[in-house]
């Protein structure tokens, strides 16, 4: 056994907090009073703020969840693939109601937000082991089988890849041969700065979705003056729709681990930590076995790849169930064992991240292609894709097609052939980028999907996430969906995310409701450009960004849903509705 | 010291030392942007009421959490950025469930302050009434929930003697609020308690027995805008000759009279209005209906059952103008206090578990004369259209009377700061 790297830096110990709730959380099934109160006393803070801590993620909890807790996904893919009798087969055979524990102990049922297995909803997590492709008949057996003492991690699912479609010839940056270690032989050579150079030529930009140039970040962090860096990856992958970054760690962690070396070399620092989120329990000892392997070889520990004076190692951290953790600062908050509220832009994480000292943080697929871009080359890597737009991308699909999956596209693919390739018969309103980004009409087919153009006017930009829906579905049931979404999935700190995504929740009842016209449409729209004017971090800047489109593009639409006798000095009220508890007194 | 700084905001040159907090080079300069999450000491500044939003560079950001350096352009006036910072001060207002004249702090309060300062006489958004308790369990303080906008100031600036937090958010999204330690809060010295008062910019902080003793026009906020030219509404509209008799209607609906009681309070000054005005279907002139189409309808109350809403509809029908007169009115006001709770647990506490009522012999009323009851209390502008909105409970009555001029006849008019109250 090679040695594990003597770490000169200790993390402090409150940086442990999510683990330790985590191992209550498994252990007991929950966080008790005793739990939480050793908790403060041995960090040495009050008891309300571990509460705070608690509360704020949603796998933890403070009560029971039965011997056998299930989460069911709630997201829109799931709805149209049969949420609703899923949920109700659930409820049946366990005996639960969603959000309760049946009598006796034995089941939860709870919700949960894209758990990223889009491609075969509808599923669910038993004890954090996936389950897919559910159907009322696959439900009751499951439950059967737990109810003989079968467990779930030997009867659970191990969800495919599906990988769908790779670019010819020798142009896939991701689903290339792999060998471990092959990137790595090159570092030394090339030297940081060479690296960096590198990465620069291929034009890598972030592909977590906000598409910020890769070297930038790392140029930065390797400027800064200090004692200790960081490179960290997001492998948080909340943003519904999407789940490339599940793909990859399942068959290709070594890439991303060479990739966040890689970075650790460039930038001069000693410790990486993955970010993963907790719906991805079931992928964990694949990656520390990846990691394992790693240190085994040489890759990862002291003097890696005899380079001398490299050291660096990785760890993992789970996260709990919280789709803004994936917004870099809320990382770092909630790495540092806090609750996962972004912080402000008074310093960036270059400058100052994680326990104040200069991380980098990247997605998954930033670091397998920073990866591969050493391997292969920046020329090779530019030989796909367009000029301004370089090289490949994941998409996830899906939604209503007939091959949901990733598509490792080049930059530059239309809309059109991608709806081709995926087997999407009858589109009528796509989402891209998950609902945080656009939707587009089948009317905009043509478009490119690529990273030019900013305002997104002629190409369009996807950050991984791509949902087909068909004629038959209802675009205000859609966009509930989402808005229900942001509104749990909001830290809560700022008022426009905050009281803004539970306004526009409102509202939109309202417009299912028939009591809406053009002028409340116009309004909704405001209130949205509101929230992403004002909002401190990119989870409401966004939050609004799908319904502000849709507005737009789908106006007929709405406008078919209009109250047709309004007259705009009476408004439309339902005084039945309004007495419908009063009249209960009516004997 | 630090390097100075070329800075433009609105245009006007302004020299300041490198780093300095935007907001406070804005303060010392004399240029007034709203504020209520930034507190000089915090830092990094808080930066979650989102308020003191500009254009920083062209990019919309808060003023609060940005360093001045060399050539920073700041925009702060444009009627966009206004509009932007009162929506979200309207926001806070239609987020918690604020009941100014039955709060504690109403006068000194940074919120209401605000709402002053930017004009706001009615939300734009619907009210939530989010369900939320009062916490009485802390042995020093009441922690009224219903009145927090989530600044942070207490979180990140209250500590025990041992450094312990004693406030911590608890939750997340539209569930999230400020929790208490109650172990840490018992060992506050009364000074920190009040401390912690004083910093909570609204009055969800409330320390036991601790009076805040300004009687009502000596308060903080009663009397002086801090904007030093506060732009005052002025339309400039021609007098018409009078020459007939302008015809007033008011109503009061579930409201409490107060606003009718005010609008009498000009005193002998109602002569003069008597002279230019003749008042329809009023409970001053106690017409029960319409007899002819009206200028100006006067709404005081909102909507708690099925009558309501028929009057209101019928004053719509009959008025030119309606103007929602006081708090009720605008959106709900104090019997809106019910909303957050289940109608039937509202009506067996008043009709059936009252300690006034004898076990088993009382019923809830239910007739089909009597008007039927709503699930909740409806501002006038969910039922229909109101063109203007007096805030105030009740709104005083020179307020009243120069609105309804200036509606009526154009009269040039200006609401002074002190005028303009929502208690
Ligand atoms: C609400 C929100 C959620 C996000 N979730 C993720 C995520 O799950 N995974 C991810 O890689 N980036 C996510 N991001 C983007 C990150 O903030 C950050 O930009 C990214 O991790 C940087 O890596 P990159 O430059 O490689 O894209 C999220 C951003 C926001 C505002
Ligand atoms: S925008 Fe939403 S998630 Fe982001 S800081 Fe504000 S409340 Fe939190
Ligand atoms: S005085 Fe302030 S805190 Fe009290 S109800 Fe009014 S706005 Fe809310
Ligand atoms: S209690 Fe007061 S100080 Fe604390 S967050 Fe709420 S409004 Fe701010
Ligand atoms: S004062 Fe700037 S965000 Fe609150």
């Amino acid at each position: 056994m090679p040695e594990i790297i003597s770490k000169k830096f200790q993390e402090p110990p409150r940086t442990q907090m999510l683990n330790k709730l985590w191992q209550f959380q498994q252990e007991r099934g929950y966080i008790d009073d005793d739990a939480l109160k050793g908790l403060a006393t041995e960090f040495g803070i009050s008891e309300i703020e571990v509460e705070g801590v608690i509360s704020f993620y949603h796998f933890f909890h403070r009560k029971p969840t039965g011997k056998y807790t299930i989460y069911l996904n709630n997201s829109i893919v799931s709805e149209i693939k049969g949420f609703q009798r899923i949920m109700e087969a659930f409820e049946r055979e366990t005996g639960a109601t969603f959000g309760t524990v049946d009598r006796t102990g034995t089941f939860g049922l709870f919700l949960t937000p894209c758990i990223g297995l889009s491609d075969q909803e509808p599923a669910a997590l038993i004890n954090f082991y996936p389950f897919t492709n559910l159907n009322a008949i696959k439900v009751k057996d499951i439950i059967s089988r737990l109810k003989q003492g079968v467990l779930p991690e030997s009867i659970c699912d191990a969800p495919s890849d599906n990988i769908r479609y790779v670019p010819a010839e020798d142009k896939s940056v991701f689903f290339r041969k792999y060998q471990t270690g092959q990137a790595l032989g090159k570092m030394e050579s090339l030297g940081p700065q060479g690296i960096i150079e590198e990465i620069k030529k291929s034009e890598l930009a972030g592909r977590g979705g906000a598409f910020y140039p890769t070297w930038k970040k790392w140029e930065a962090t390797r400027q800064q003056p200090a004692s200790q860096k960081f490179v960290v990856c997001n492998a948080d992958e909340g943003e519904p729709g999407t789940f490339k970054d599940r793909v990859l760690m399942n068959s290709y962690a070594g890439s991303m681990i060479g990739g966040m070396i890689i970075c650790g070399y460039a930038i001069g620092a000693t410790q990486g930590i993955i970010y993963l989120r907790g719906e991805y329990w079931w992928l964990k000892s694949k990656i520390e076995a990846a990691l394992q392997e790693f240190r085994v070889i040489g890759f990862l520990g002291k003097n890696i790849c005899d380079i001398k004076g490299f050291d660096f190692d990785i760890r993992i951290q789970m996260g709990a169930g919280s789709y803004v953790c994936g917004e870099e600062t809320a990382l770092l908050e909630s790495l540092e064992g806090k609750r996962g509220e972004p912080r402000t832009k008074w310093y960036f994480p270059v400058e100052r991240g994680y326990l104040q000292y200069p991380t980098v943080i990247n997605n998954v697929e930033t670091f397998c292609a920073a990866e591969r871009i050493i391997e292969m080359g920046a020329d090779a890597f530019r030989e796909s894709g367009i000029p301004g737009s370089p090289g490949t991308k994941l998409i996830s699909v899906s939604g209503d097609c007939k091959l949901p999956g990733i598509y490792e596209i080049e930059w530059g693919m239309t809309v059109a052939e991608l709806l081709e390739l995926c087997g999407a018969e009858d589109p009528y309103y796509i989402q891209v980028s998950g609902p945080s980004g656009e939707c587009i009409t089948v009317k905009e087919k043509f478009r490119r999907i690529s990273m030019l153009d900013l305002l997104a006017r002629k190409d369009i930009r996807c950050g991984g996430s791509f949902m087909i829906f068909n004629k038959q579905r209802d675009i205000v049931k859609i966009l509930l969906n989402f808005s229900a979404f942001f509104k749990e999935e909001s830290c809560g700190i700022c008022t426009p995310c905050r009281a803004g995504n539970f306004i526009i929740q409102r509202k939109l009842e309202r417009l299912q409701d028939g009591l809406f016209n053009e002028a409340d449409l116009q309004e909704l729209k405001s209130w949205g450009t509101l929230m992403k004017n004002t909002s401190r971090c990119g989870l409401g800047k966004t939050a609004a960004n799908s319904l502000i489109s849709a507005i737009d593009k789908f106006h007929d639409y709405f406008v078919a849903r209009f109250d047709k006798d309004f007259n705009g000095l009476n408004l439309k009220f339902d005084m039945a509705a309004a007495t419908a508890d009063y009249e209960k007194y009516k004997s | 010291m630090a390097n100075l700084v070329n800075i433009k905001i609105d245009g006007k040159n302004i020299q300041a030392p490198e780093g300095k907090n935007l907001m406070l080079v804005a303060r010392e300069n004399g240029i007034f942007i709203p504020s209520l999450c930034y507190y000089e000491h915090i830092e990094p500044p808080l930066g979650t009421c989102r308020t003191c939003t500009c254009k920083i560079n062209g990019k919309y950001g808060p003023a609060c959490t940005e360093k001045v350096h060399e050539g920073l352009t700041v925009e702060v006036d444009s009627a966009e950025l206004i509009d932007t910072r009162k929506a979200l001060v309207e926001m806070m207002f239609a987020e918690g469930n604020h009941i100014c004249p039955a709060c504690e702090k109403s006068g000194n309060c940074d919120l209401q302050h605000m709402g002053y300062e930017l004009g706001i006489a009615v939300t734009r958004f619907p009210h939530l009434f989010k369900d939320r308790i009062i916490d009485y369990k802390p042995s020093r303080m009441v922690m009224e929930h219903n009145r927090c906008i989530k600044c942070k100031r207490c979180v990140e600036e209250v500590f025990t003697d041992d450094g312990k937090r004693v406030f911590n958010y608890m939750n997340r999204g539209n569930e999230t609020f400020v929790g208490v330690d109650y172990i840490q809060e018992a060992k506050l010295s009364e000074a920190q308690a009040i401390n912690a008062m004083k910093i909570c910019p609204t009055g969800a902080i409330i320390v036991r027995g601790v009076s805040m003793t300004a009687p009502f026009g000596d308060r903080e906020f009663d009397q002086q805008s801090t904007q030093q030219k506060k732009v005052l509404k002025k339309p400039t509209l021609n007098r018409p000759a009078i020459t007939e008799k302008k015809i007033i209607a008011t109503v009061s609906l579930a409201g409490c009279f107060g606003c009718h009681m005010s609008m009498l309070d000009i005193d002998t000054e109602l002569l003069d209005v008597i002279e230019l005005v003749s008042f329809d279907k009023s409970p001053l002139t106690d017409f029960k209906q319409f007899t002819t189409r009206c200028h100006i309808g006067l709404v005081e109350g909102g909507c708690c059952n099925s009558e309501n809403v028929e009057t209101l509809r019928k004053f719509r029908e009959h008025c030119d103008i309606l103007v929602a007169l006081g708090e009720c009115s605008v959106w709900g006001g104090l019997p809106s206090m019910r909303n957050s709770i289940p109608l039937s647990e509202c009506l067996e506490e008043a009709y059936l578990n009252s300690v006034t009522n004898e076990p088993g012999g009382n019923i809830i009323p239910y007739h089909e004369d009597l008007p039927k009851i709503l699930d909740r209390v409806y501002a006038c502008n969910e039922i229909v259209k109101i063109d203007y909105y007096i805030p105030g409970c009740p709104p005083s009555a020179n307020h009243i009377w120069k609105a309804v001029k200036n509606l009526l006849w154009g009269e040039e008019y200006s609401i002074l700061y002190s005028e303009f109250k929502y208690d």
